[in-house]
């Protein structure tokens, strides 16, 4: 029971000195002392994530049935799917390649220092606070009456909803997906740039190499795990986010977590029962893959970032 | 620890070419938002909008969001409390007594940022029903989630400061001078961990203001269902909220990033 991490310059003081008998006893009392904290995730994490996904494999009556499962098959559902899943993507590589622009840009900076600091502020706010206020701010800019709607119209001549509302169906989406998913992007990649050593770039001058050459054969194979794992964590990330779409578009159901809002207040959508739990069921599933590939690409990514 | 990374980061040209670029692109929505508020229905400058929603003219408009950001406060201030009793405790126990379970617990810790609100939402129906009937229906009650919600984040600005100081030397030293586990906890611990306790409260603050997710398919009325709601009606009103709350969350973010920066020059000096 000695602790693997002892830092430098401390002394263990006291540790390992007890009878062996009293620090079995004391131990079982302090796993007691585990014990709430362990209750409560499992009433509020584990209970209803189990209920979720259970509650698509029985019928009302309590038995077990595949029949909701039929959901997922029905051409609606599948459109969803496909609908959330074109959206994550396109918003994923995007805010990928334009979040690691900025990571570029911010590289050599001190991370404590005045620009790293706010940068990483906004990030954060914009990334995993803004939800539904992202939402007011994309209406109040490029909806029918947004400042940059009525700009472009009274200054430019150019009307951006000649085709018709976009803004309030799926294609007005991107564009506040986009607006979480790069500063995420640049919260979750930075550190590996970060972590790229100087003393490789000098490496590779000494040895005659150019500054080209330092990111073709040294820094982009380096980064390129990590690259990948962040786009699918930005992927995972626009497949279960609800609030900004809930927020724009007020009605239909084009993605999966609408849907889902919409079976719950419905109860008889598409004349099928426990279509939410079938819904979150197969969000669970699409999220689980994601999550694994994601597991197995940081730990090649984790490699290099000592 | 400053890497001198002088020679892979860009030059000072390109690096504010992006910066600026992408700076101004991100700056539109909320430069926008802020014009939105102030402009009339010709496009002339005003401050009517926002007198309007203070000077308390209408009820409909401010009513809903007061009593939203009222419900949100509490929630805040009752997730905060379920993540210094009963999380930081947790992880302080785990620590000292249990390292071998550290993976497990960061594993639990970091999972709910893997399942979805919206899934979770789905069973946490059913539960709420149960709590309606045993606790009440009082907006409090939404803190139980909450806490799960806030909990990865909380998990890491914790678990930063305890990795920051040496738990064990501190508590057995504490215990053979005579201290009992109290005295260590409060006297000993806490103030140890000060920085992560604030840094885990001000994000958990953070998150609950800007929850919508869980709190809508509750039916629960919080500040972001408020905004939704006066949205339809007064959309000006949404927009000034809109940019006070992204504001504060700026602000509360920006002081845990330049407090964090303190102390990492302290160490370093």
């Amino acid at each position: 029971m000695t602790s693997t991490a002892v830092p430098n310059g401390t002394l263990p003081v006291g540790s390992g000195l007890r009878a062996p008998g009293r620090r079995v006893r004391r131990s079982s009392l302090a796993g007691l002392g585990l014990a709430p904290f362990l209750v409560y995730v499992a009433l509020f994490l584990v209970a209803p994530t189990i209920i979720a996904i259970g509650s698509g494999l029985f019928a009302k009556d309590g038995s077990f049935t595949l029949a909701s499962f039929a959901a997922l098959g029905d051409p609606v559902i599948l459109a969803t799917f496909w609908n959330s899943t074109w959206l994550s993507l396109l918003t994923a590589v995007v805010g990928a390649l334009v979040g690691a622009l900025v990571c570029y840009a911010l590289l050599g900076l001190s991370p404590t220092g005045f620009v790293r600091t706010t940068v990483d502020a906004a990030c954060g706010v914009l990334a995993q606070f803004g939800g539904v206020m992202l939402a007011f701010a994309m209406i109040a800019t490029i909806g029918i009456q947004g400042v940059l709607t009525r700009f472009l119209r009274d200054a430019l001549g150019i009307d951006i909803f000649a085709d018709g509302a976009w803004i309030y169906a799926l294609p007005g989406l991107i564009p506040a997906y986009l607006y979480f998913q790069v500063p995420l992007m640049v919260i979750t990649f930075m550190p590996a740039v970060a972590a790229l050593r100087a003393s490789w770039a000098e490496a590779n001058l000494t040895l005659g190499g150019t500054r080209a050459g330092f990111w073709l054969h040294v820094g982009l194979p380096v980064l390129a795990p990590s690259f990948l794992a962040s786009a699918l964590l930005l992927f995972a990330n626009a497949f279960s986010s609800y609030a900004t779409a809930a927020a724009l578009a007020s009605q239909g159901s084009q993605i999966v977590p609408l849907q889902i809002r919409t079976a719950l207040t419905s109860e008889t959508l598409l004349g099928r029962e426990n279509l939410a739990g079938v819904l979150a069921f197969g969000m669970i599933v699409v999220i689980g893959v994601v999550m694994c590939a994601y597991a197995l690409v940081q730990r090649r990514a984790a490699r290099w970032q000592r | 620890m400053s890497r001198a990374a002088g020679d892979i980061g860009p030059a000072p040209v390109t690096r504010w070419i992006i910066g600026a670029l992408v700076g101004a692109i991100f700056a539109i929505p909320l430069v926008s938002t802020l014009l939105y508020t102030l402009q009339d229905a010709d496009g002339a400058l005003t401050l009517d909008h926002w007198i309007s929603l203070f000077s308390a003219a209408n009820p409909s408009v401010i009513k809903p969001l007061t009593a939203g950001l009222g419900n949100s406060l509490v929630l805040a201030v009752v997730t905060v409390v379920i993540v210094i009793v009963l999380l930081a405790p947790t992880m302080i126990l785990v620590n000292l007594r249990f390292p071998g379970m550290k993976a497990a617990f960061e594993f639990i810790a970091l999972l709910p940022i893997s399942i979805p609100a919206i899934v979770v939402v789905v069973g946490l129906t059913p539960i709420y029903l149960q709590i309606g009937r045993t606790l009440g229906t009082g907006a409090w009650t939404l803190a139980f989630a909450y806490g799960v919600t806030v909990l990865p984040f909380a998990y890491r600005s914790i678990q930063a400061s305890i990795d920051a100081v040496d738990l064990r030397t501190l508590t057995e030293a504490s215990r053979s001078l005579g201290a009992n586990w109290a005295t260590v906890f409060i006297t000993v611990l806490v103030p140890n961990l000060r920085s992560g306790l604030l840094a885990a409260s001000l994000i958990s603050i953070a998150v609950v203001l800007g929850e919508f997710t869980i709190a809508s398919l509750l039916n629960r009325q919080v500040l972001q269902t408020a905004l939704v709601v006066v949205g339809k009606i007064d959309p000006y009103a949404s927009a000034i909220f809109t940019l006070l709350a992204l504001t504060f969350c700026f602000l509360l973010l920006l002081a845990l990033g330049f407090a964090a920066r303190g102390r990492s020059r302290k160490v370093r000096s």
